[in-house]
């Protein structure tokens, strides 16, 4: 399978604002490394399930109990911006 | 130059506990060490001078009190910078995270410091753990004590080299692909990944998350049991720790190899290998054949796809995790002009360095729609391969040996622009991240340049016990002694 990559599209999913030239830089060596990860294409896996996680484990359960938590304030300190309470953040619409 | 810091984790323990010296001199003795090592290595973003200092007199005033918190009591450790400190920065070597101070601390540090560990600083990583050579910090390069010319190897080269250069008496890393072992194998101390699940990682700063592990580096095997032994164990806060039966670590050195069966990768002894290290590790097989364990090849075929199917499943997994530096909640955000989702795109482009952007880009696209099937899923695929070869060998031996590096320690500069090269040094730590299993490096000796060559040994998921065993024997079989000493005598004028 020939390696195609809307460069632009994969920076816009991953929201990662990339001038034109880095999008060219970063295509070409995706290009490359995924000519190498294509290999797994190589190996028959028919019938195979995947791995998705290394432990036979589905869900940890613990009671929905009330404990201690932080305090809001330890982390909206840390926040580039908050008012009252709450993370701020710029306009959602354009 | 041999001083206090150059004991092993054990010794200092008996020296501190026979009264010869206080943890307060041992911590003098790791940050001096450190003044006159870190200009030229700097393996740590930040050393924690007085919460270090209080630690410390707390833990002599314990133990005057006849009051034992265990084996690293009063022991200056380091921690990799991607573990949660509590109001200590924690950055992962990342611009996006310059100046940011957790608000909790992750469970391994929680655990440390109730074990009454003297937590020295925070240790130089790749940025988000990704990478093999340290080269990928925002802030600056760590280099290899045995050379500075050299990289430390990576991602926990910080670690590595604090521990090797006697800046600590151990260090924690956090392993993906090898990214505890690797480090330790190029600075020549011992570096440890725990089975899958068995330490928390509830604090450590997530990378590709079916495969991360938190795990020691130490100047000795029994020093790494000693660590391993006091962060394991199930927590509450991390979903994925095991919920049941710590490997009990005490009675597993010092039994020797006799009547164990062993099998050697073939894989990982070909050509991709240093002559110099294929050599090494097979002088060291005989060793263990001659001390009683019987030796065989054993074949890991789908090995050789491990590679590959690690680099899409670990940038997949990256691309989710990273998407929680937006710029809302902690750390950098830009000043564009716009609406959110602006700040968010820009945000990333100036807080990202390039390889983190590179694998987070790769795994958004291989997990995009039309390509998740023939990427990532294949990928996941080959991984149930790899965990089967693994079984398929454990039916016929106890433990795996091979290679921890394919080479020792490369110069500065000499990969970092080329990213498959740079890939290919972890081919032979990540099967067993694949595979969820434990695997140790332990140092057995230079090659011709005076760097060191790192040995593995893989057992199975929760074989803790066995592997120790049989590193403790390769240890002392190695007799790669001194090794802080002979370190820091490159990078200390005397």
């Amino acid at each position: 399978m020939p390696i195609d990559i809307d460069i632009a599209r994969v920076a816009h999913l991953a929201r990662i604002a990339l001038t034109e030239e880095e999008l060219a830089s970063y295509g070409a060596q995706l290009e490359v490394i995924l000519e190498h990860a294509e290999r797994v294409q190589a190996l028959p896996t028919e019938g195979v399930e995947p791995t998705s996680h290394p432990l036979p484990m589905v869900n940890g359960f613990r009671a929905d109990e009330v404990g201690d938590c932080l305090e809001p304030e330890s982390f909206l300190s840390e926040a580039p911006d908050s008012e009252a309470g709450q993370f701020r953040v710029p306009k959602i619409l354009g | 130059m041999s001083d206090l810091s150059d004991l092993t984790i054990s010794d200092a323990g008996a020296g501190l506990r026979n009264k010869d010296f206080t943890s307060v001199e041992l911590l003098d003795a790791v940050t001096t060490r450190a003044s006159f090592t870190e200009a030229q290595l700097h393996a740590y973003l930040v050393l924690d001078r007085d919460g270090a200092r209080s630690a410390a007199e707390a833990a002599d005033a314990l133990l005057a009190e006849g009051r034992d918190l265990g084996l690293l009591h009063g022991i200056p450790i380091a921690l990799k910078d991607n573990m949660c400190t509590e109001g200590l920065a924690t950055t992962a070597s990342s611009q996006i995270l310059a100046g940011w101070k957790p608000p909790y601390d992750a469970t391994v540090v929680a655990r440390l410091r109730d074990g009454g560990a003297v937590i020295t600083g925070k240790t130089n990583l790749d940025e988000f753990a990704m990478g093999s050579s340290t080269e990928n910090s925002a802030y600056g390069t760590t280099r290899n004590p045995w050379n500075p010319d050299h990289v430390p190897g990576g991602s926990s080269g910080g670690s590595a080299a604090a521990v090797a250069v006697g800046s600590a008496f151990g260090a924690l890393g956090s392993d993906t692909g090898g990214s505890i072992r690797q480090p330790a194998a190029l600075c020549g101390v011992v570096g440890m990944k725990p089975t899958y699940g068995l330490v928390s990682r509830y604090g450590l700063i997530a990378f590709a998350s079916s495969l991360d592990q938190i795990g020691p580096l130490t100047r000795s095997v029994s020093d790494s049991a000693a660590v391993l032994d006091t962060i394991a164990g199930w927590d509450r806060f991390d979903s994925t720790s095991i919920d049941g039966k710590v490997p009990d670590l005490s009675g597993s050195i010092g039994k020797g190899v006799d009547g164990l069966r062993i099998g050697i990768v073939s894989e990982l002894m070909g050509d991709g290998i240093d002559p110099q290290i294929r050599s090494a590790v097979s002088a060291m097989a005989s060793k263990l054949e001659a001390s009683g364990a019987e030796v065989v090849e054993v074949g890991l075929p789908s090995s050789e796809y491990a590679l590959s199917a690690y680099y899409l499943i670990a940038p997949a997994e990256c691309s989710a995790n990273l998407a929680r530096f937006d710029g809302v909640r902690y750390g950098h955000r830009s000043d564009v002009e716009g609406t959110t989702e602006d700040m968010m795109s820009h945000t990333r482009a100036e807080g990202f360095g390039p390889e983190v952007i590179r694998r987070i880009l790769l795994g958004t696209y291989a997990l995009s729609a039309g390509y998740y099937d023939a990427f990532y899923g294949q990928a996941q695929r080959v991984r149930t391969l790899v965990r089967k070869d693994f079984s398929a060998a454990y039916e016929k031996v106890d433990v795996l040996i091979s290679p921890t590096s394919p080479t020792t320690a490369f110069r500065v500069g000499e990969r970092s622009a080329d990213p498959i090269a740079m890939y290919y040094s972890d081919v032979c730590t990540i099967p067993s991240n694949l595979a969820g299993d434990p695997a140790i490096s332990i140092p057995i000796g230079l090659d011709e340049s005076g760097l060191p060559i790192g040995f593995q040994v893989m057992a199975p998921a929760l074989g803790e016990e066995i592997m120790y065993q049989v590193a403790a024997a390769v240890e002392s079989l190695a007799g790669f002694e001194d090794r802080a000493a002979l370190a820091t005598s490159k990078v200390v004028a005397p």
